[in-house]
């Protein structure tokens, strides 16, 4: 306690009383991985912020930038966490310039907040993530989540144009701008895009935003089986429908968003009663675009052997597509222990599949699987207890996984398991990251390693 | 250059790889640029080892090393600024591999651009950047520079479509960085390296993904008689939420010099015109141009031509792409400028650009990527006049300097190289060149690889060793 105190102490010294935190419950708040730290600073300006890194560099602190906390889980467990930067308080736009479809703001912001903003004018950002109530757009940045819009919008690395951040010698820095294309000096910001606050506390964030569609719409189809289910996944891409996201979700994901919209009572699609495989597209354009994409939808999904298929109403697609968005959410409080994998693989095959839902099946009894844009696929493994034996097994599950997308040219990364097991698990998912070029970047940013050492796999 | 590196380069890649006369390294010493400097040695690797050998073997000697694709850049960058090997990747110049199926293809990176596309067009692909170069540039410098192009508005420019690359850092270890597929773990390295300017490492392998062709085109032409009509016409295209494949203005005086050269169509009479394309499902592209059109007419356009079909949609674009090749016939010299603006402030920077112009005494002309606010304009000069030569720089500095008071930045596509590195601090602070200058030290600590470009020389922080002979050619 003395050594908290003292960290405290220090803090209010550099930037004032008002800013900094100490009272045990709410540190505990900010806990990570079970780490607690020392003291939380809420600063009100980028100097602050600055002076906050430099002390710590000063004296040997470690730091860690957090938004709204909802995905601090992500990443590797911290080695050393003394303060905690919540950056909630800078929540600013400090540009936003419609014609041009250009924006600049404050890393704190809320995206929900920013999403009202911008409809105003007919706009939006393509960051549908998880938290999407809470989380704030410099932590969505930070922890590299997938949007569900990834399909047709791309990753924040399509869309972020600049950012402002403070490096690991407490100097603020910038990289990009704000215009929408632009070669001057390095990609910097790219960098900050899931480096977890590992290189900087990111400060400001420029994107380019997006016209709002007019129309939007949805199509579920249903299908016996995996293989016939990715068979109607590759002819919706070869058809080149552009289509905003186009996920397959595994029997059991199907009852599981069954069950939490019948307990809230939302519009619940008929079709997810029946425990067979399904597949979700939305889309979106004008009218005739809509109408056009779900006819199409239709026809192949029909073409496809698909037991059901159909267009959904505007309710039950807002519905569906939430409850997408918020997949990691709900599927990391399934189950009192458990794993999420998420695999990039070069092709999704029946085989593969089959393979991670026989694998799940020997070591626990529920998994769920989804599959999203890009060969990105989402599994987890549910443990009923949370005790040795169950987290035992979850090990041994993120071992096979792993093994299994080696095996498939792809690779995994860890982003949930229960905390005995992370770092054992998440090193062996990450051993195929070159350790060597990405600890050129770490130095590079933060050369003192002032920033959540070991949160990047291999001890960065 | 010592002969004993000379013969031993030559006994790695054998002779016929390796030219060390000054007549043919003159050749080498040029790009697209108005900058120079001349290697000592030129060398053409086939194989990625060799590259590394290469690279090593000049570091025995403590000599710079700088790759080069097809010379076609416009800011400097694959040229020996610091004399030294250069590694010309002309003969790497295979495609590895191409999955149709997941739409990615490997390939070398003396691939040429346009070769990409002509490999996987019959199955309804394409690699979506496209230079005005394309049909010479190579991948290699695409990735270098992050490349643009006309079509890169709604399509992204090269970072957006290579999502691995094999390297050889500057002591010759060979490393991979991103994933084939997906998105890699860890920090984006491929998104560093991608515009890195051969200042990080040198390419030897791209991994590029490929795009479907749309299913539905429209071309249309839309004749302005002033070139204030036509930027605001680009604002309000933007701002109404539409996002064309591409959106080109030619203003009226080089649309003209364009036109007695290609008889693409274009209206001699007009004060400027924009080429615009927009593509996608058949419903959407419909009401698309039928917006345009609107915009355009609404913005007092005299006419709105709609391509009828592929072979009036070729010539449009032929008069586009070659609209440098007919300034040549104009003038001895022509310097091609790249900055970027606001789209919003486009009618502000074309009357700057303007005026500074004329203060010089130049007739700028523009042709350029309006929808994303990157201008080109293009001041024509005899470079055997000095004092010409001298003016044409000045004017060009104002120029990036006004783009940067608009809230834009120094370059759109064409890079820094050893054109603007010294305009850099316009942009940058001393805190942000030191942490570039920390990345570069990471990946290039003796500055063996291609010294002297994107850093501001004059300065303390951002002090780059050259090695060998001083700088040549134009500083901005």
């Amino acid at each position: 306690m003395k050594v908290a105190a003292d960290v405290a102490g220090r803090l209010v010294e550099a930037i004032g009383a008002k800013r900094v935190v100490a009272a045990e419950e709410e540190l505990a708040t900010y806990a990570i991985d079970g780490l607690v730290p020392s003291a939380i600073v809420r600063p009100a300006s980028v100097e602050e912020v600055a002076e906050v890194v430099r002390l710590a560099v000063k004296d040997k602190l470690a730091v860690v930038p957090v938004g709204a906390r909802s995905k601090c889980e992500l990443g590797m467990a911290p080695q050393q966490y003394d303060i905690a930067i919540d950056m909630t308080g800078l929540r600013g736009i400090a540009h936003y310039d419609a014609g041009d479809l250009t924006l600049s703001v404050d890393a704190g912001i809320p995206l929900r907040e920013l999403e009202i903003y911008l409809k105003e004018k007919g706009q939006f950002l393509p960051l549908a993530v998880p938290c999407f109530e809470s989380a704030t757009a410099g932590g969505t940045i930070a922890s590299g989540i997938d949007s569900a819009l990834r399909l047709q919008y791309g990753s924040p690395r399509d869309f972020l144009i600049g950012a402002e951040f403070v490096d690991g010698t407490g100097q603020l820095c910038r990289s990009g701008g704000r215009v929408v294309k632009n070669v001057t000096g390095y990609d910097l910001h790219k960098l900050l895009i899931g480096s977890l606050g590992t290189i900087g506390v990111i400060t400001r964030v420029n994107f380019r935003t997006f016209p709002l569609p007019t129309t939007f719409g949805g199509h579920l189809a249903g299908f016996a089986n995996s293989r016939e289910a990715l068979e109607y996944r590759s002819a919706v891409e070869k058809a080149g429908l552009p289509v905003a996201n186009l996920e397959v979700l595994s029997p059991s994901v199907a009852g599981m968003i069954r069950a939490i919209l019948q307990k809230s009572e939302e519009p619940l699609p008929p079709e997810l009663e029946r425990a067979d495989w399904s597949v979700y597209s939305s889309f979106e354009g004008n009218e005739e675009v809509v109408r056009r994409i779900a006819l199409d939808l239709d026809t192949i999904a029909r073409e496809a052997c698909s037991a059901q298929s159909r267009i959904l109403q505007p309710a039950e697609d807002e519905a569906l597509g939430g409850m997408l968005r918020e997949c990691f959410e709900w599927l990391r409080w399934a189950s009192p222990a458990n794993v999420i994998c998420r695999l990039v693989l070069p092709e999704i095959k029946t085989g593969f599949l089959t393979g991670l839902l026989q694998l799940a099946e020997s070591v626990a009894p529920r998994s769920a699987l989804l599959v999203r844009a890009a060969g990105i696929v989402y599994f987890a493994v549910f443990a009923e207890e949370n005790d040795e034996v169950a987290i035992a097994s979850l090990a041994k599950a993120v071992s096979r996984v792993n093994a299994l997308a080696r095996a498939g040219n792809g690779h995994t990364t860890l982003l949930r398991a229960p905390t005995a097991i992370k770092s054992q698990a998440g090193e062996m998912a990450g051993e195929h990251i070159d350790r060597g070029m990405q600890l050129r970047v770490k130095q590079a940013f933060d050369p003192a390693g002032v920033f959540v050492p070991g949160r990047i796999v291999g001890g960065i | 250059m010592r002969p004993s590196l000379i013969r031993e380069m030559k006994s790695l890649l054998g002779a016929v790889n390796v030219l060390d006369k000054q007549e043919d390294l003159l050749l080498y010493e040029f790009d697209g640029s108005v900058e120079k400097g001349r290697p000592d040695l030129v060398v053409f690797p086939h194989t990625t080892a060799e590259v590394s050998q290469i690279v090593k073997l000049a570091g025995r000697y403590e000599v710079p090393v700088v790759g080069r694709g097809a010379g076609t850049g416009l800011s400097g960058g694959a040229l020996a600024r610091g004399g030294g090997v250069m590694i010309v990747f002309a003969r790497m110049n295979k495609i590895i591999e191409i999955d149709v199926e997941n739409r990615w293809a490997v390939v070398q990176p003396g691939v040429v651009n346009l070769d990409i596309t002509r490999a996987v067009e019959h199955a309804g692909l394409y690699f979506a950047p496209d230079p005005s170069s394309a049909k010479s540039c190579t991948i290699g410098g695409n990735v270098a520079e992050n490349a643009g192009g006309p079509h890169t508005l709604a399509c992204g420019v090269t970072t957006n479509h290579v999502s691995a690359l094999e390297l050889v850092l500057p002591d010759g270890e060979i490393v991979r960085v991103g994933s084939k597929h997906g998105d890699a773990a860890g920090y984006d390295l491929c998104g560093l390296f991608v515009g890195s300017e051969g200042t990080l490492a040198l390419v030897t392998e791209v991994t590029v993904k490929l795009a479907r062709k749309p299913e539905a085109v429209k071309t249309l032409l839309a004749i302005f008689e002033t070139i204030e009509d036509a930027s605001q016409a680009v604002v309000e295209i933007t701002a109404s939420g539409i996002t064309p494949a591409a959106c080109e203005m030619l203003d009226g005086w080089t649309l003209r010099v364009v036109e007695d050269y290609v008889h693409a169509g274009y209206p001699r009479d007009s004060g400027a015109v924009l080429l615009l394309e927009v593509e996608g499902l058949r419903e959407a592209v419909e009401g698309q141009a039928a917006a345009i059109a609107a915009v355009c007419r609404k913005c007092r356009a005299r006419e709105v031509r709609l391509a009828k079909d592929d072979h009036e949609r070729d010539l449009l674009w032929k008069g586009r792409k070659s609209a440098f090749g007919a300034l040549g016939r104009v003038a001895p010299s022509n310097y091609v400028l790249d900055g970027v603006i606001p789209r919003s402030k486009l009618p502000q920077a074309l009357e700057r650009i303007k005026e500074i112009g004329k203060r010089y005494g130049f007739n700028v002309g523009n042709i350029f990527h309006a929808g994303d606010g990157n201008l080109h304009p293009i001041v024509l000069y005899d470079p055997r006049d000095a004092k010409q030569f001298e003016n044409a720089v000045a004017a060009a500095r104002e120029i990036i300097r006004a783009c940067v008071e608009m809230g834009g930045a120094l370059t759109g596509e064409h890079g820094v190289g050893m054109e603007k590195n010294e305009l850099m601090g316009l942009l940058f602070s001393d805190a942000d060149f030191a942490l570039m200058r920390r990345v570069h030290d990471a990946f290039n600590p003796d500055s063996s690889l291609n010294p002297g470009k994107i850093f501001p020389l004059s300065k303390g922080c951002g002090e780059i060793r050259i090695k060998k002979k001083e700088a040549v050619g134009a500083k901005l």
